[in-house]
């Protein structure tokens, strides 16, 4: 099992240079429906060998959620809002593949410093570095990308990232965190786009940066 | 404990019911008043039962929460400040609804849920035996008086008032935080039963200093005071009563509860309660005597008598630590008496101000006036309070007043020289406040109450409904039966004072309650004769009184603008203390033979808002306007700030 699992976590970690990367908008979307369903077996591998029907249920929900669900509700949001294809950066893609970069040397850093037990007996000391860098890059995808649209896809990233981190850590115990956090990335998704559609409704446009009207 | 968990079910749920139903109906408009009535009877059972002399009563449940425990102590400290509270809490409730009258009676029914939380606030920091318990109850009570200080949202001013009082509030909160946490560290654990002795030396006096801070903030100590004079006058008047009467004790509740952890105090702390109690009560004064609107007024009345309080705590506190405890005790059947008191007469003059605002629709005194014919029995009402809030002899006020100037003077007489001389400063300028509180209740008084109306709604002004009467009425007969009241019950004292400095030496309060009786014999006779005058005129009719032109000097008919108005009637005295007030004056005289305008106009503001919290305010502003510069505007800069604090964080900590 350790193969697999060391496999997948190179898929994730490849997924979140191509995040990085792409400038499509519904690519990215794809990307991240990948993502999810990634997780969603990965809870399975990790937790091979004592299987029990709660563990089938929590993989099934998170893996039809974020391969799925929000992907279908991203779908729906780009569509309605009629935002155009690019994400718009303000980092490109070269220095965003740049940063990805330094942010894996970070995570790999963090992975070997923390003293994670639970990652050990998963299998691999990569499980936590990979979620670090999914995290992480969550959290630069927030950062760097203009459309509010592509901040809710990097915010997924982010909680995929605590999710895989939460799998790595402990195993199946957090259950019931993982659904409350789950729970909270369905109505930050569900609020977001309904935000998103009235942001459009009112300023014709979905960039975060015209926020700074607000701006004291 | 079962009949104090009874009344907080009970609050609850009057308190949550005009919400479930319609609160504009007349059963949504009553259940709330109902319930707090209900839930003070309950209250009094065990209260009662202690102060006569029962034994404490000390439960505790345990509280899932870290350090927590739903632990309750009915002492007779708790018990002596338990019994004004809830009595006030019933009658105010009693006198809400009618005040509320036909304003939207929607928002008036749903009111009820922060007032019942409100009671049950202060009911549970009398009884909490847990910092932690204590603390939620207090947030309770600053949480749910915000509310009802902002129940007229709908005026810029109140919003402000508010506002400041929300803040104040946390301010004094955040000084009993490490203030409890100090004690909980030394006892290893968050019950008070643990507390008392945990600390001593520099610590002890550190926890004293933070208490008088954040106790303060809460009693209304100058210059902690600035939330008062503005959130009294905006909230309904009911709410006023309850807030001024007794939401400021539980600030000295706090306070004393505090010293009794701390065991034998420093001498310096004493004299720090004096120079504050002394300070405050003076500004209080003086700034009351020198307001227009009649609920303020009455606002910073509040400051000088819990000054005054604090200043029989701060002599109860040097007798202490001098070892003089004839003087200790004195000092603090003072604080504890003039505290009962306060709270009877300052409830008294809110609700009666209340009915008075609520006829004339005006709270300036200088657009009142003549109600004492329209409503006779709101004016009597407002003038027992104030007779008994200027410490006039047979009324209740005198009897705080009169235990602490004894107190005094047996300091002054027993003390070392140089202890007894502070206490003689301290006597004196006691005198100086009563004599100048005489001043602001016989304007307060005078010109809201008689004279001729100066308004047009002053002069259709009606008589208030029974249900708002009643309470008031209560109330007043407290205020002038007072001298046979304590006479009788200061026997409930001596277990309070007990608690907290000690055994009472026997002699000194039987010595003491002698003193009472004797002047209550006095002041019984002389109501008694009062009364006796009052029944023959009433016999005899009123004399007929025939109206008509007097010799007029060469000018026309007088009018009510020509009465005193209030700033005329204190102008000597304001013109006096002047340095202190800072009263701005905008005068245009009139000029010329036919003069065509001219306009006079006073203002106070206040002293430690104008010369302390603006300028610290805009210090601290200016401070924090310079982080603007990293204030981007932009939702992806924050967050790349949040990210890279994280990441250096989570570095620095792997390092």
């Amino acid at each position: 099992m350790k193969e697999a699992i060391e496999l997948g976590l190179m898929a994730l970690v490849l997924s979140d240079m191509a995040l990085l990367g792409i400038g499509l908008l519904s690519t990215c979307i794809r990307i991240v429906a990948f993502q999810g369903v990634l997780l969603g077996l990965f809870s399975v591998a990790v937790n091979w060998g004592f299987l029990t029907p709660r563990v089938w249920i929590l993989a099934a929900v998170s893996g039809l959620l974020k391969g799925v669900v929000y992907p279908l509700l991203l779908r729906r949001a780009v569509s309605d809002a009629g935002v155009q294809r690019e994400i718009e950066p303000y980092v490109g893609p070269i220095p965003s593949v740049l940063a990805g970069i330094a942010l894996f040397g970070a995570s790999v850093w963090i992975g070997g410093r923390l003293p994670l037990t639970g990652a050990a007996e998963a299998g691999s000391r990569l499980i936590v570095s990979a979620s670090l860098m999914t995290l992480l890059t969550g959290l630069f995808l927030v950062a760097a990308r203009k459309k509010a649209l592509t901040q809710t896809l990097g915010y997924i990233v982010f909680e995929n990232g605590i999710f895989a981190f939460g799998v790595a850590s402990v195993g199946e115990i957090p259950a019931l965190v993982e659904l409350g956090i789950l729970l909270d990335a369905f109505v930050a998704v569900f609020v977001m786009g309904i935000a998103m559609y009235h942001i459009n409704r009112e300023f014709d446009h979905l960039d975060a940066d015209r926020l700074n009207a607000l701006k004291g | 404990m079962i009949p104090v968990l009874a009344a907080f079910a009970v609050l609850l749920a009057s308190g949550v019911t005009p919400r479930l139903f319609r609160p504009d109906s007349g059963f949504g408009r009553r259940v709330g008043p109902a319930g707090v009535v209900i839930a003070a009877a309950l209250t009094l059972i065990p209260a009662c039962r202690v102060l006569a002399g029962r034994t404490p009563i000390r439960e505790a449940w345990p509280w899932p929460m870290p350090f927590g425990s739903f632990a309750f102590h009915l002492d007779p400290l708790a018990a002596f400040f338990l019994v004004p509270i809830v009595v006030l809490s019933a009658l105010s409730a009693w006198y809400g609804p009618d005040y509320f009258g036909g304003h939207d009676p929607g928002r008036a029914g749903r009111s009820w849920l922060p007032f019942n939380a409100l009671v049950g606030g202060m009911i549970g920091v009398c009884l909490a035996d847990n910092a932690l318990f204590f603390l939620l109850a207090w947030e309770t009570m600053a949480l749910s008086s915000f509310f009802l200080v902002a129940f007229d949202h709908r005026e810029e001013g109140v919003r402000r008032a508010a506002f400041i009082y929300l803040v104040a509030a946390h301010v004094g909160t955040a000084f009993l935080l490490p203030m409890f946490l100090s004690f909980a560290n030394a006892a290893g654990t968050a019950d008070f039963a643990a507390f008392s002795g945990s600390l001593s030396g520099p610590a002890a006096s550190a926890a004293f200093v933070l208490a008088v801070i954040g106790f303060g903030a809460k009693a209304g100590f100058v210059p902690l005071h600035v939330w008062l004079p503005d959130a009294h006058p905006a909230a309904p008047s009911h709410v006023s009563a309850l807030m001024s009467g007794v939401m400021l004790k539980t600030g000295l509740y706090g306070l004393i509860r505090t010293l009794t952890f701390l065991g034998v105090p420093n001498a310096w702390w004493g004299w720090t309660l004096i120079a504050v109690g002394a300070v405050s009560a003076l500004i209080g004064v003086l700034f009351a005597m020198a307001q227009r609107d009649l609920k303020r007024l009455l606002a910073y009345s509040s400051v000088e008598n819990v000054g005054i309080i604090c200043l029989s705590l701060g002599v109860a506190t040097v007798g202490r630590a001098a070892g003089l405890r004839p003087v200790a005790f004195l000092g603090f059947a003072a604080a504890l008496v003039h505290t009962v008191n306060h709270a009877a007469f300052k409830g008294t003059l809110f609700l009666a101000a209340g009915s008075a605002v609520r006829a004339a629709a005006t709270r300036e005194m200088d657009r009142l006036g003549g109600l004492s014919r329209r409503m006779p029995f709101t004016a009597a009402v407002f003038l027992a309070g104030s007779l008994a809030a200027s410490g006039l002899p047979p009324f209740s006020g005198f009897f705080g007043e009169f235990l602490l100037l004894s107190g005094l003077w047996r300091g002054v007489t027993e003390a070392d020289p140089s202890t007894a001389v502070s206490m003689a400063g301290a006597a004196s300028v006691l005198a100086l406040v009563f004599g100048l509180s005489l001043i602001v209740y016989v304007k307060a008084f005078g010109v809201s109450f008689l004279g001729s109306p100066r308004s047009d709604a002053g002069s259709d002004a009606v008589e208030s409904p029974a249900s708002m009467t009643v309470p008031m009425a209560a109330l007043a007969a407290f205020c002038v039966l007072g001298g046979l009241a304590w006479a009788a019950l200061f026997r409930a004292v001596i277990p309070a004072a007990a608690g907290v400095f000690g055994p009472v030496p026997l002699a000194e309060t039987a010595d003491t309650s002698e003193w009472l009786w004797k002047i209550a014999a006095v002041s019984g006779l002389l109501v008694l004769a009062a009364g006796c005058v009052a029944l023959l005129r009433l016999r005899r009719g009123r004399p007929a009184v025939r109206s008509s032109v007097t010799w007029g000097c060469g000018y026309g008919p007088a009018t009510a603008r020509m009465q005193y108005t209030g700033s005329s009637f204190v102008q000597p005295a304001t013109e006096l203390f002047g340095f202190v007030l800072g009263t701005r004056k905008n005068v245009r005289p009139p000029a010329g033979y036919f003069p065509a305008g001219r306009r006079f106009e006073t203002e106070t503001p206040d002293m430690s808002r104008e010369k302390l919290y603006r300028p610290l305010l805009a210090a601290v502003s200016r401070l924090f306007s310079r982080i603007r510069a990293i204030q981007e505007g932009r939702l992806q800069v924050y967050v790349a700030y949040m990210v890279l604090t994280l990441l250096t964080l989570l570095l620095w900590m792997l390092r």
